[in-house]
């Protein structure tokens, strides 16, 4: 691959294997070349917080481990909410992949704020890049077993859109994955990415 | 080979490398996963200490006996070791003694953004500072030779952007010191009052000897490849240190640059001769304008703190939006979009989503009761500080690891109207927790001391400590009894609970809340994270439930409230059956009626 570089902001609740998921891209971003930086926060803000992690792949150097707003190449939203709030983080040349899963944070069941339609969400999405998809990751994950399988499965669908053989990501994904769940990573993987070929194509 | 590696692996990773034998922390983000990982290599003794002070101590004895040895922890955990730091800035070292103080500007997981910078000078030991994984490796090298080259500690000071990203590591020198590491020998211990009794005598010698020190230490700063000046365009000229010199190389890639590895002693001769090459000097630096004062202290006309704030974590964004409107960055290399997108959350609110109690977790039960019982709580530092969210809202004062417990000693010898109670953990309990209760059995005084014992250090990560049974390193350990530690102290009314049973816990609380005389309820039920607790979702029966809500004050995240009507989301529910007690119209229960 010949980009300059790529950046990607993973964005979810604590808990949903958010960082799982960015150490894989980073893995890749390694794998094929890339100088890599990586950024998140560990801590208070896992128990059923925001989370959000940065990932930055550089043809040559990268320096700051965090993305700038307005240029974010790949927007993985773990939850829809999530995906709104760092929307403004997403360039206009780039693209949103958001699960279509609704965690409903504590200020919407206290009566304190009220959790916008999936049609807001889209549109306030819409209005930052062309390039929404979304994806039913998290039911996908259920059909096969485990919620958790969510972010493989959008990275699936990432890996799509992205010039780097799928052999690559799954040697990643195998790599970092508990030996017993290998399979059924792949299996989830490998559903991501068929899905997107769908939305693609169609 | 280079390796993705976080800030905190890679000062572990530079530690082991230096040839440190030991090395002591008390977790804390983001500190944490530095000892976890000097753990893990061959050759090495690691601990978790129950606090920084005693981490501190340990590493400085391993240094006297002649091993390399390090410290590591969060940034507000110097203050608990600074008393021990300032004496070893006296003593110095025998072999390498270093310090890794990992800084959390922001504030993601702590109670204050104070800036270590200001520890390097107050006890007069120099620091270094990382601006990438890299560098944390290699600092950490430079740190042990910097320590025994100059007999003093050195600091290693990290921010959560170095200790939680992972960049690409050069780790090519893996295997060839792990042989070394093996056979290491007792050494005889060399006796040298002069040097390692601080009596006043031998300190007032040591004071002129530190001074010296500091003074080579400026000359060496002049001199060190830990400084380096990146040239660039004579325009404009950025002194910077740490992961806010990334930042300002992304957005300021011509300027000239003076990147201070070393951050404390500055050198005058260095600052002088960087500014001889440019027009304009800006000065990037989050928090303190530790290096602008400096600065500004030798004469030289710098920008600083009128551009960045002095508060919150850095960012490109923010330094691209701060160099704007100060007029330091010119509009034209200005990335529109960043600065026009901007004001987005202002015109649209998103619901926010701060953490909270996990589902199925003990202290839930406590806060509960305490709210309902209307009472007072001093608090502490860990999960349980969850506790003074909405809903629960029943923790009243948070301040640092230990306050609770002196503090509702202080308000309670003041007098107030309200019932009280100290709260803390079992793990802030052993770190700062036994001396102010120990005062308030001496001091005759009369609180209720609650320890919220989930059986690990938890908001860190799930850490072993003197209540686990076991050591950092895995081995099995003498299990510190609460129960006995605290009548050991003079408690004489000590009870334990389990913060489940709801009727029992709020018998007990208000039983020893209104007692006149000092108690601890230990209510102990271990973090359902930790051991992985998990029971059937529960399920609310929609025929039974009059959507009153009451459910919905305990702050679990998994009750819904949507279109008006509460659900249970299965998902996140670990069936802990808390709701089940608080419901009026025994509407949830386990049985699945689908």
């Amino acid at each position: 691959m010949d980009t300059e570089k790529l950046d990607f902001i993973v964005a979810g609740v604590g808990g949903q294997g958010t960082i799982l998921a960015s150490d894989i891209l980073a893995e890749v971003g390694v794998e094929a070349g890339y100088v890599v930086k990586k950024s998140e926060v560990h801590g208070m803000s896992q128990r059923g917080g925001s989370v959000e992690s940065h990932v930055r792949w550089g043809k040559d150097v990268v320096y700051s481990p965090l993305a700038e707003k307005g240029n974010v190449d790949y927007l993985l939203g773990f939850e829809m909410l999530e995906a709104a709030r760092w929307r403004d983080f997403v360039a206009p040349w780039g693209t949103v992949i958001v699960n279509e899963h609704k965690i409903t944070p504590s200020s919407v069941n206290l009566g304190h704020a009220i959790y916008p339609e999936r049609e807001r969400i889209n549109d306030l999405l819409k209005k930052q890049s062309s390039k929404v998809t979304w994806v039913e990751a998290t039911l996908i994950a259920k059909k096969l077993g485990h919620p958790a399988l969510a972010g493989v499965i959008i990275l699936g669908a990432l890996s799509k859109l992205i010039d780097i053989g799928p052999g690559v990501w799954l040697s990643v994904v195998e790599r970092l994955v508990p030996a017993r769940f290998v399979e059924l990573n792949r299996e989830a993987f490998l559903a991501g990415r068929n899905k997107q070929q769908q939305e693609t194509s169609a | 080979m280079k390796k993705l590696l976080s800030g905190n692996e890679a000062v572990a990773y530079g530690a082991y490398l230096a040839g440190a034998r030991l090395g002591s922390a008390y977790p804390g983000t983001p500190s944490t996963e530095i000892m976890e990982e000097f753990s893990k290599y061959p050759g090495v003794y690691a601990e978790w200490s129950p606090n920084e002070k005693v981490a501190m101590d340990v590493a400085v004895g391993a240094s006297y006996a002649g091993k390399r040895a390090f410290a590591s922890m969060k940034h507000v955990g110097v203050n608990v070791a600074a008393d021990s730091l300032f004496y070893a800035s006296y003593t110095g070292s025998r072999a390498g003694l270093v310090l890794v103080s990992a800084d959390d500007p922001g504030m993601h997981s702590s109670q204050n953004e104070q800036d270590s910078r200001n520890y390097a000078k107050f006890a007069k030991v120099p620091m270094l500072d990382p601006a990438d994984s890299e560098e944390a490796k290699l600092f950490m090298v430079r740190a042990f030779e910097i320590s025994e080259q100059f007999d003093t500690p050195v600091v290693v000071r990290t921010t959560t952007r170095i200790s939680h990203s992972r960049t690409l590591v050069d780790i090519a020198d893996l295997d060839s010191t792990s042989e070394e590491l093996e056979d290491a020998e007792p050494t005889q211990f060399e006796i040298e009052p002069s040097k390692y009794v601080m009596v006043p005598a031998n300190a007032r010698l040591r004071h002129v000897i530190v001074e010296e020190k500091l003074k080579k230490l400026t000359e060496f700063a002049a001199e060190t490849e830990l400084n380096r000046v990146e040239p660039g365009n004579s325009e404009l000229g950025i002194i910077t240190g740490g992961v806010s010199y990334q930042y300002a190389k992304e957005i300021f890639p011509r300027a000239t640059f003076l990147k201070l590895g070393m951050a404390y002693p500055l050198s005058k001769k260095l600052f002088n001769s960087f500014a001889e090459r440019v027009e304009k000097i800006l000065v990037v630096e989050e928090l303190d304008p530790f290096y602008e004062e400096y600065a500004r202290q030798i004469g030289l006309k710098v920008l600083g703190k009128e551009v960045f704030p002095l508060t919150g974590e850095f960012s490109p964004t923010l330094i691209r939006e701060c160099g704007y409107k100060s007029g330091v960055l010119k509009e034209e290399t200005l990335n529109l979009t960043a600065v026009t997108s901007g004001s987005n959350e202002a015109k649209e609110p998103l619901p926010l989503r701060p953490p909270m109690l996990c589902p199925g977790c003990g202290h839930r039960g406590i806060f509960y009761a305490l709210q309902k019982l209307r009472a007072v709580v001093l608090g502490d530092i860990g999960c349980y500080t969850l506790g003074a969210a909405p809903p629960l809202n029943a923790m009243h004062t948070v301040g640092c690891m230990g306050a609770s417990i002196g503090v509702v000693h202080g308000v309670d010898k003041a007098r107030v109207k309200n019932r009280t109670a100290a709260v803390l953990g079992d793990s802030t309990f052993f770190h700062a927790g036994i001396a102010p209760l120990m005062n308030i059995v001496y001091n005759r005084g009369v609180s209720t001391t609650i320890i919220v014992d989930n059986r690990i250090t938890a908001m860190t990560g799930h850490q072993a400590n003197p209540g686990t049974g076991s050591t950092l390193q895995g081995d099995s350990a003498p299990v510190i009894d609460l129960e006995k530690l605290c009548r050991g102290l003079g408690i004489e009314k000590v009870e334990t609970v389990n913060p489940f049973e709801l009727s029992n816990v709020l018998k007990v609380l208000k039983e020893h809340m209104d007692s006149p005389e000092p108690s601890v309820i230990i209510a102990r039920y271990p973090c359902v994270l930790n051991i992985k607790e998990r029971k059937p979702a529960l399920v609310v029966d929609s025929d039974l439930c009059s959507d009153c809500g009451t459910c919905l004050r305990i702050g679990c995240p998994s009750l819904l409230k949507e279109e008006g009507h509460v659900s249970i989301d299965p998902l996140l529910c670990n069936g802990c059956g808390y709701c089940v007690q608080v419901c009026p119209r025994n509407a949830i229960s386990s049985k699945n009626n689908n």
